[in-house]
C-alpha cells in the first residue's frame, strides 16, 4: 500500500466577509490518529468541510498529487477521503444493510445499480462485524439507538473503502463505554489510514489521540503530543481551561476570547 | 445471512420492496380480459385513455414518491409524444407528399420542415420515447447539476407545462392552436372508426402499461430504487458517498418523461385529439392526484388511484360539472394533509400496526402520530 | 428612440404588475418557504372586491380608492383562514402545501364561478385614470403608471414595516431562527399569520390594480401564478430587493422579446432564460449563504 498523507497549505475559508479558516497548514501521515479541537468558532468543522468540497476555499489540500479543493464532493469521496458529519446522518428508511451497501458502492456500474441485490458484499459483511451491527442489518437505520447510528456512519466510511477519514464529533452523546469502544474502534482502524477527528470531549481526546492540533479563530494555535499540546501557554489561555482537568487559571480569560473571536467586542 | 438477502422489502423500508406477483396477475386478468367482457366498446375506449393517464402517474410514482421530486410539468413530456404521434397521424390520413387539411385551412399550404420526418412510421415511433427522453435528459441536468431543487424545481417544472401550452397556442398554422390536432382517420393503416380497432387500440394500451408496471417492479427491487430513495431523503449525503445525485435524479426524471411521452402518444388515437389543454397546468396538477390518493410511494397505487380518478371525474363531471370541481378540490386537500400515504396508506396501516411512515414527512418528522388517525 | 422609450415603459408596466403579484408571494413563499398556489385566487378575489365595491358605489374613483384597502382586507383575510385551517399544520411539508393550495384554488375558483358567473366582467376606470400622458414622443397609459406608482408604494411600505417597525422585526426574527424567536417571548404562531395576512393581502391588492388593465374572470389568477411564482425564485428567496429586480427584469425581457418574436415565443424564451441564469445563481438574484447541510 502506497503512503498516501493528506497535506493542507494556507487553506482560507471566508463566508461573506467573515474569515473561518485562515490559512491553515495541516500535514497528517498515514497511520496518524489526529485530533483537532479548538473553541467554538475555531473553524474545525469548515476546515472539513473545505476538505470535501462542501465550503469553497483558497488553498490547497493535497491528498496523494491530488487538490481536493478544485474537486466536487462526490470526486473527492471517491478518491478516498470521506467524513461523517456532527449529527449522524444515516438514510433512515433504509435498513443498515442498505445504507451499508450503498456507501460501499459508489463505483458499481448502471447494469448492477438497476439489479437486485443478490448477496451481501464482503466488506459490508466484515463493517457490519466491526462496528457491531450484524445483529441490526435487517432493521431500519432510523429504529437504532443514537450511538449504533454513530457507528453505522463510522462502518459506512469502513466500507467506502476511506483511506483518509474525517470525523465530526464521533462521540458526542455516547455513553461512557460506547466512548471507550468507538476509540478502540478508531485506533483499530486508524493503524493503516489517516484518521482526523473533531472533538470537544478531552478526556476522549486525551485517551486516544496520537497527535493534536488547536484550532483558535480560524489559525492554527498549536500542535503535537497531547502532552506538548497541554503544556503550551497559548492553548490553556484560549482553551484548555475551560474544559480539561488541568488547573483552571483562564476561565474567564476563555469566555472573553470567544466573544471576541466572533467579532463583538 | 441468506435471509437477508432473500427479503428486499425488510423492516422500515417495507415499501422499498415489490408488490406480490399474485397482485400483478389480477391486474393484467382484469385488465387483458375482465374489462373487455364487461365494458361496451364506449367505455372501453374511456379506460384506454385512463390507462395512458396511468403511465404518465406511473412515472411520477418514480419521480416523486421514489425520488421527491414533485413535477407539474409532466404535461409536457405528455405532450411532446402526443403531438409526435399526432403529427404522424395527420401526415398518413393526408397521403404521401400530402398536406394536413387544417393546414391548408389556416396555414399557407405547406408542410413545414420539422414536420416532414415524421410522415416515417418507424421514426415516428423512434421519436416518440426519444424526444421526451433527451428534453427531460437536458433539462435534468441542467437543473439537477446546479443544485436546484425542491420548490425551485417543482416551480420550473410548472413554469415549463405552462410555457409549452401557450406556445402551441401560439402555433396556430402547425400545431393546430388551441383547436389542437384532431380528426384522425386511421392508425398505421388501420381505420379508427372500427370498432374492432378501437378494442385492439385498448389492448395496446393495457398491455403496454403492463409491460410498464412490471418493469417498473423491477426497478423497485433494485440497488438504484434505494439509492434513490437515499437522495431523497438527504441529497447532500449521498454526495459524500461518492455518488452524483443529479445523475440519480435525472433517471428517474427521464425514466419518468418517457412513460409520459409513450402514455401522449399512445392517448391521441384513442382520444382523438390533442390540444394545449391537454398538456398544459391544469392537466399536469391533475396527473398528481390520482397518484397522491393511490399512494405515491408504492407500485400499484399510482395506477390504480389515476384510473379510479379519471373515472370518478367522468361519472360525475358529465351530470354535475361545478360539484366535481368542488369534489377535486377537496379530495387535494383531504389526501395531501391528512391521508399523505394516500389509500394505501390506510391498507398498510390495517395490515400492520406501525402506520407507514411517508416520505416528506419522514424526513422532518417520522410518523406523527395524526396520520394514523386522518 | 421611440420604440426603444416605448418597449421600456411596456416593460416597467409589465414588471409593475409581476411585482405586485409576486410581492405577497415573496412573503408568503420567500420568507415562510410555504408554496401557495391558492395566491393567484386571492389576486381574483381581490379584483372581484373591486367590481363588488363598483357595484354599490358607482363613482369609479371612490371605489376603486375604497377598494385598494378593501382588497388588501379581503386577500388578508382569505389568507389567514388559510393558514390558520391548512397551513399550519403542514409547516414540514412544503411540497405538500403545494398540492393542497392547488385544491383550495380550484374550490375558490368554482366559488367565483358560481357566485359571479363563468363570463369576465369589467371594472370602470375612473376619468383620470383614463387619459395618457405625453413624454416626448412617447404615450404612457395614466392606468398603467398608476399601477406602477401602487407598486412602489407597496414595496415601499412593505420594506418599512419589515425593517424599522417592532412587528417586521419580531416577523423576521420568527423566519430567522423560529426556535430562539419563541424563547424570546415572541408568538410565532402570531407572527406566521400576520406575515400570511400581509402576503395574501398584497395579492388582493394587485388583484385591485389588474381590474384597470383587462378583465376580471375567475380564472384571472391562474394567468399570473406561474409567472409570480418564476419571479420570485429568480430573484431569491427571502429578499425583497431581489423580487424587485427579478420583476422589472422579466418585464423588461417580455416586452423586448415581444416586440421581435411573438407572445407565446417570447414566454418560452424567458423560461429559457430563467433556467439559464439559475445556471449562474442557483439560488436567484440575492441567495442567502449559510454553512448548515440544506
Amino acid at each position: 500500500m502506497s503512503i498516501d498523507y493528506l497535506e493542507i497549505q494556507g487553506l482560507r475559508v471566508e463566508f461573506d466577509g467573515f474569515v473561518a479558516v485562515d490559512g491553515v497548514d495541516l500535514t497528517v501521515m498515514q497511520g496518524d490518529l489526529r485530533f483537532l479541537i479548538g473553541p467554538n468558532g475555531a473553524g474545525k468543522t469548515t476546515l472539513i468541510d473545505a476538505i470535501t468540497g462542501l465550503v469553497p476555499a483558497t488553498g490547497s489540500a493535497y491528498y496523494g498529487t491530488h487538490n481536493l479543493l478544485r474537486r466536487k464532493s462526490h470526486e473527492i469521496a471517491r478518491l478516498g477521503v470521506c467524513r461523517t458529519f456532527q449529527t449522524a446522518q444515516v438514510f433512515e428508511e433504509l435498513s443498515v444493510l442498505q445504507n451499508l451497501d450503498m456507501a460501499a458502492g459508489s463505483g458499481r456500474k448502471a447494469r448492477t445499480l438497476l439489479r437486485r441485490r443478490r448477496s451481501v458484499p464482503d466488506i459490508v459483511q466484515e463493517a457490519l462485524e466491526t462496528i457491531a451491527l450484524t445483529d441490526h442489518a435487517d432493521q431500519g437505520a432510523g429504529s437504532l439507538a443514537h450511538g449504533q447510528k454513530q457507528w453505522l456512519e463510522i462502518g459506512m466510511l469502513l466500507v467506502q473503502n476511506a483511506q483518509v477519514l474525517l470525523l465530526d464529533e464521533p462521540v458526542a452523546g455516547m455513553s461512557a463505554q460506547e466512548r471507550e469502544d468507538t476509540g478502540q474502534l478508531l485506533r483499530r482502524i486508524g493503524q493503516e489510514r489517516t484518521v482526523i477527528v473533531v472533538e470537544h470531549d478531552m478526556d476522549f481526546m486525551r485517551s486516544f489521540a496520537n497527535s493534536v492540533t488547536v484550532l483558535h479563530a480560524g489559525k492554527v494555535l498549536s500542535e503535537g503530543t497531547v502532552a506538548q499540546v497541554q503544556a503550551d501557554p497559548q492553548v490553556q489561555a484560549v482553551y484548555l481551561g475551560h474544559a480539561g482537568t488541568e488547573p483552571v487559571h483562564v476561565t474567564d480569560g476563555a469566555d472573553r476570547s470567544e466573544t471576541v473571536n466572533k467579532g463583538r467586542p | 445471512m441468506n435471509i437477508l438477502t432473500e427479503r428486499p422489502n425488510a423492516g422500515a423500508s417495507r415499501w422499498a420492496g415489490a408488490i406480490p406477483a399474485s397482485v400483478f396477475v389480477v391486474l393484467a386478468l382484469a385488465l387483458l380480459v375482465g374489462a373487455p367482457q364487461v365494458l361496451s366498446s364506449f367505455r372501453l375506449s374511456l379506460l384506454a385513455r385512463f390507462c395512458c393517464y396511468a403511465m404518465v402517474a406511473l412515472g411520477i410514482g418514480l419521480a416523486w414518491g421514489r425520488g421527491g421530486m414533485l413535477t407539474l410539468g409532466q404535461g409536457l413530456f405528455f405532450g411532446l409524444g402526443a403531438y409526435l404521434m399526432a403529427m404522424h397521424l395527420k401526415l398518413a390520413d393526408a397521403g404521401q407528399g400530402q398536406v394536413p387539411d387544417f393546414m391548408l385551412l389556416y396555414g399557407d399550404g405547406k408542410v413545414p420542415g420539422w414536420w416532414e420526418p415524421f410522415r416515417s412510421p418507424i421514426l415516428t415511433l423512434v421519436a416518440i420515447p426519444l424526444v421526451p427522453g433527451l428534453v427531460a435528459l437536458i433539462l435534468g441536468l441542467a437543473v439537477f447539476k446546479r443544485r436546484v431543487k425542491g420548490a425551485y424545481f417543482t416551480i420550473l417544472s410548472q413554469a415549463l407545462a405552462a410555457a409549452f401550452a401557450i406556445f402551441l397556442v401560439g402555433q396556430q398554422t402547425t400545431t393546430g392552436g388551441t383547436n389542437g390536432l384532431n380528426g384522425f382517420r386511421s392508425f398505421f393503416g388501420y381505420a379508427l372508426n372500427d370498432p374492432v380497432n378501437k378494442a385492439t387500440l385498448y389492448y395496446i394500451a393495457a398491455a403496454t402499461l403492463l409491460v410498464m408496471i412490471a418493469g417498473m417492479w423491477f426497478l423497485y427491487r433494485s440497488r438504484y430504487n434505494e439509492l434513490l430513495i437515499a437522495v431523497r431523503d438527504g441529497e447532500e449525503r449521498v454526495r459524500f458517498l461518492g455518488y452524483d445525485p443529479a445523475n440519480v435524479k435525472v433517471f428517474a426524471y427521464v425514466v419518468a418523461a418517457v412513460l409520459a411521452g409513450i402514455g401522449g402518444a399512445l392517448f391521441v388515437p384513442i382520444a382523438g385529439i390533442i390540444s394545449p389543454a391537454d398538456v398544459g397546468v391544469l392537466p399536469s396538477i391533475g396527473f398528481l392526484i390520482g397518484v397522491a390518493i393511490g399512494g405515491r410511494h408504492t407500485l400499484l397505487g399510482p395506477v390504480l388511484g389515476t384510473i379510479g380518478v379519471a373515472a370518478a371525474q367522468n361519472t360525475l363531471s358529465e351530470s354535475f360539472p361545478s360539484f366535481w370541481t368542488y369534489f377535486q378540490g377537496a379530495l387535494f386537500i383531504v389526501v395531501v394533509a391528512f391521508l399523505p400515504g394516500g389509500l394505501a396508506q390506510l391498507t398498510g396501516t390495517l395490515r400492520r400496526r406501525r402506520p407507514a411512515s411517508t416520505a416528506s414527512a419522514a424526513a422532518h418528522n417520522p410518523t406523527p402520530a395524526r396520520e394514523s388517525t386522518g | 428612440m421611440s420604440g426603444v422609450a416605448g418597449q421600456l415603459f411596456a416593460g416597467l408596466s409589465l414588471g409593475s404588475i409581476l411585482l405586485l403579484a409576486a410581492l405577497g408571494l415573496s412573503l408568503t413563499f420567500g420568507q415562510m418557504g410555504v408554496i401557495n398556489m391558492a395566491h393567484g385566487e386571492f389576486v381574483m378575489a381581490g379584483a372581484f372586491t373591486a367590481y363588488v365595491v363598483q357595484q354599490v358605489i358607482s363613482d369609479a374613483g371612490v371605489s376603486l380608492l375604497l377598494s385598494i384597502p378593501l382588497g388588501f382586507v379581503v386577500g388578508g383575510l382569505l389568507g389567514v383562514l388559510l393558514e390558520a385551517t391548512l397551513i399550519r399544520r403542514m409547516y414540514h411539508r412544503p411540497m405538500d402545501t403545494l398540492l393542497v393550495t392547488f385544491g383550495v384554488s380550484l374550490i375558490l375558483q368554482q366559488v367565483a364561478r358560481d357566485v359571479f358567473g363563468a363570463p369576465s366582467v369589467a371594472v370602470a376606470a375612473p376619468a383620470w385614470l383614463s387619459g395618457s400622458l405625453r413624454l416626448g414622443t412617447v404615450e404612457l397609459p395614466v392606468g398603467r403608471l398608476f399601477i406602477l406608482g401602487l407598486a412602489a408604494v407597496c414595496v415601499a411600505a412593505l420594506a418599512v414595516c419589515m425593517r424599522y417597525t417592532v412587528l417586521g422585526r419580531r416577523l423576521r426574527a420568527t423566519v430567522q431562527n423560529r426556535d430562539l424567536a419563541e424563547t424570546l417571548g415572541i408568538s410565532t404562531r402570531r407572527s406566521d399569520r400576520t406575515t400570511f395576512f400581509i402576503g395574501s393581502g398584497l395579492a388582493g391588492v394587485a388583484g385591485v390594480a389588474l381590474t384597470l388593465v383587462g378583465s376580471t374572470s375567475p380564472t384571472l389568477g391562474t394567468g399570473y401564478i406561474v409567472d409570480a411564482f418564476l419571479v420570485v425564485v429568480a430573484g431569491g428567496i427571502g429578499q425583497i430587493k431581489g423580487t424587485v429586480l427579478a420583476a422589472f427584469g422579466l418585464g423588461l425581457l417580455q416586452a423586448t422579446l415581444e416586440y421581435s418574436t411573438t407572445a407565446s415565443i417570447a414566454k418560452v424564451l424567458v423560461f429559457i432564460a430563467v433556467v439559464a441564469f439559475l445556471q449562474v445563481r442557483p439560488n436567484g438574484i440575492y441567495a442567502v449563504r449559510s454553512r448548515s447541510l440544506a
